[in-house]
């Protein structure tokens, strides 16, 4: 009797995987990790689902640094997922041109991906020698400066309207107790921060003559001198921030902790999911209040190639998923970010939504540092950005002499 | 010992065939894996390799600026201060505590218990939980100042200058337990009759340690050696736990700027360098010493 019933669980307990595998199951791994990041991906996993597939969640837990290895070493070793998400630009490109990828030259024609994917600079990073590899999912821009309206009011200063006046209300930010600025320790955000700072205090055309020209002069320069002086001034605000991942840091500031963060429009998705309103409880600033361009860089599925044909078949449904309008409206509005299409209704965004929909209407948009520069020189960024923003013993002068000789070698 | 082949002495190469064969596998194993995957190594650290590995050659490019990079110089410095000297009071405390242990105290297998305890321990785990004691707002800081100390200050983690004894710390807390025992198996296998024989010349207890007791249990001291050094050499969990190389990347280490080159920016030949280079340091002091240890005895 017994011997039976345990017979019976060992057999149910081979059969239920299998029985599961009848409707497609297709991996995804990404890094959304955070509640306003995990919030979003359920709205695309319940996109896909509904095609009759079934979304199974690879999600990799601390940032694409970690996570990235991780998925290029799953797709050279072997053993691809179903899809993955990358930041696109170039952090794949190799993958590609070693043919590891799925063309998806097909599902965006049928889908007529180049009339309404906008802007069009996303659609062509996905672009290699003329085939399409990725889907891109969403726009994200990093020039936003995130306040919190009530520790200006403990600390008794305006809501800064933009990067000046938020430095000037450094010290009374501090008096008040409250952290000015919050700059978590990961690499990434120091960099991205001072990235932020060229553009939004430098402008359009020095951030181009230096990442997209690679001209080490200009790097040298003193329109340079003049950012690496600013992110002196903001490495002094940032001093004693104390946490490590980005979302701790945003959380200082959702909290009234600290004054301001300059992040990504990703870190609106965790002020939503607080319950906090835009423009009563938060602030935002594109591009630092200052100069109002956004890089459109962003997130994107790459499909490896399967030799499954119903995976290869679920891939493609994904793919059209993916650029779906009311998956793209649904997905977008949790993440915080902007849709990859132009034609859907988006009525129901937040201030903060608008004014970035707003900025990209214009037609202010540049390509961003993943789409320009190659991981590995991002890598060298982030290890003079980290050490810079950490160790006040650099002085602006050593630190910018070191940023031009690794744009002098970029590629 | 028997041979029970007719064709009379078997040559020198086929005594103990059974065994040769048996041990092919582990030889193939040995050549291809270790050594075949360390010439590889070496062979394409001097090539442009991206993501992928791929055979074009650059000379040196990769080595020089391995060597002009802040953070690989880093790197090696903080390998330099955390190996002297986790080398130093590992051995040192290890060996204290297990001269203590060897008094016949009570309860000797609790104190045992409790100092190796933490080896068995991951170093993820140990860097997670110092990562706590010393993170000012929620350990050692916070609970002094609780106390009345209002100014004092201990947070080696977010402190550029010294946060590699943080990791320090955690390493020892970690390791000592092991050398303890090791050390511990060492003082029991020394025959009572000589410290018999040191109390009748009326030599003082330190002594008979330092001069008699050490010298003779140098096997032991050499396998204690071997086991931190290799620990010290591939430390990186540790660090990845407790600061991820913060701040900054005052706390980097060889292994990990191996890791990131190789895979976050996706720059293999960086990556290969950089691991060549700790072949190479790792080459220096492993030769010599072996040449010292295994040579001498030939001669000897």
């Amino acid at each position: 009797m017994n011997l039976r019933a345990l017979k019976a669980i060992l057999v149910a307990g081979v059969m239920l995987p299998a029985a599961q595998a009848a409707a497609t199951d297709l991996e995804v791994t990404h890094w959304w990790t955070s509640g306003g990041e995990a919030a979003a991906v359920k709205e695309l996993a319940k996109g896909f689902d509904a095609t009759g597939n079934k979304w199974v969640d690879g999600a990799i837990a601390g940032s694409g640094g970690t996570a990235r290895p991780i998925m290029i070493s799953r797709i050279t070793g072997g053993d691809p997922m179903g899809a993955t998400q990358f930041n696109h630009g170039r952090q794949a490109q190799e993958l590609v041109e070693a043919g590891l990828m799925r063309d998806l030259t097909a599902v965006a024609e049928k889908g007529k991906w180049k009339d309404i994917i906008k802007p069009a600079s996303l659609l062509e990073s996905c672009t290699i020698n003329g085939k399409i590899y990725c889907a891109p999912v969403n726009i994200h821009s990093w020039q936003w400066l995130w306040l919190s309206n009530e520790a200006f009011k403990k600390a008794g200063v305006d809501v800064p309207k933009n990067w000046n006046e938020f430095v000037a209300a450094g010290p009374a930010l501090q008096k008040a107790g409250i952290q000015p600025l919050a700059l978590g320790g990961q690499p990434w955000q120091a960099t991205g921060a001072f990235d932020t700072l060229i553009i939004s205090l430098g402008g359009k055309d020095l951030y181009m003559k230096v990442f997209k020209d690679k001209d080490a002069k200009a790097a040298a320069g003193p329109e340079m001198a003049a950012i690496f002086k600013a992110a002196n001034e903001a490495r002094k605000l940032a001093k004693g921030t104390n946490v490590q991942d980005w979302n701790q840091a945003t959380n200082m500031v959702v909290t009234g902790k600290a004054g301001g963060q300059i992040m990504g429009d990703w870190a609106q998705g965790e002020f939503q999911l607080a319950g906090k309103k835009a423009g009563t409880d938060y602030t935002c600033l594109p591009g630092l209040g200052l100069n109002q361009y956004l890089t459109a860089g962003g997130d994107a599925f790459y499909f490896p190639v399967l030799k499954d044909k119903a995976k290869s078949e679920a891939q493609d449904k994904l793919a059209e998923t993916i650029v779906d309008p009311k998956v793209q409206v649904a997905f977008n509005l949790k993440k915080g970010s902007l849709p990859v299409r132009g034609d859907v209704d988006l009525s129901s965004a937040n201030d903060c939504m608008k004014k970035g929909l707003e900025v990209l209407a214009k037609g202010n948009i540049l390509s961003s540092t993943d789409q320009l520069l190659s991981p590995d020189t991002q890598k060298q960024k982030e290890d003079l950005f980290s050490q810079f923003f950490a160790n006040e013993s650099i002085t602006p002068e050593a630190a910018q002499k070191r940023f031009a000789d690794i744009i002098a070698s970029a590629n | 010992m028997a041979p029970h082949s007719s064709a009379g002495r078997p040559s020198q190469l086929f005594k103990n065939l059974n065994s040769k064969i048996a041990l092919i596998p582990m030889m193939l194993v040995a050549l291809v894996v270790f050594l075949g995957g360390t010439v590889w190594t070496v062979v394409y650290s001097f090539t442009r390799s991206g993501l992928l590995p791929r055979l074009s050659f650059v000379g040196l490019d990769q080595y020089e600026r391995l060597w002009a990079a802040p953070r690989w110089i880093i790197s090696i410095q903080n390998l330099a201060i955390y190996g002297i000297l986790s080398l130093i009071f590992s051995l040192v405390i290890g060996f204290v505590l297990a001269a203590l242990m060897d008094q016949k105290i009570r309860f000797e297998n609790t104190f045992r218990t409790i100092f190796l305890y933490p080896f068995a321990l991951s170093f993820i785990v140990t860097g997670l939980v110092w990562q706590w004691i010393l993170n000012p707002e929620f350990g050692v800081q916070s609970i002094v100042r609780s106390l009345g100390w209002s100014t004092f200050e201990f947070d080696p983690l977010y402190n550029s200058d010294i946060v590699i004894y943080g990791i320090l710390i955690a390493g020892l807390w970690q390791g000592t337990g092991l050398v303890m025992c090791l050390m511990l198996a060492g003082l029991r296998g020394i025959d009572e009759d000589i410290w018999k024989a040191s109390r009748v010349d009326g030599i003082p207890m330190w002594k008979t340690y330092v001069l008699i007791i050490i010298p003779m249990m140098r096997p032991v001291f050499i396998t204690t050696l071997v086991l931190i050094a290799s620990g010290i050499v591939k430390v990186y969990d540790l660090v990845v736990a407790q600061t991820s190389g913060g701040p900054g990347i005052a706390s980097e280490v060889p292994a990990k700027y191996v890791y990131d080159y190789m895979f976050q920016a996706q720059n293999l030949g960086q990556g290969f360098a950089a691991s060549t280079m700790m072949l190479v340091t790792v080459a220096i002091i492993i030769i010599p010493w072996a040449y010292l240890e295994f040579g001498g005895k030939k001669r000897g």
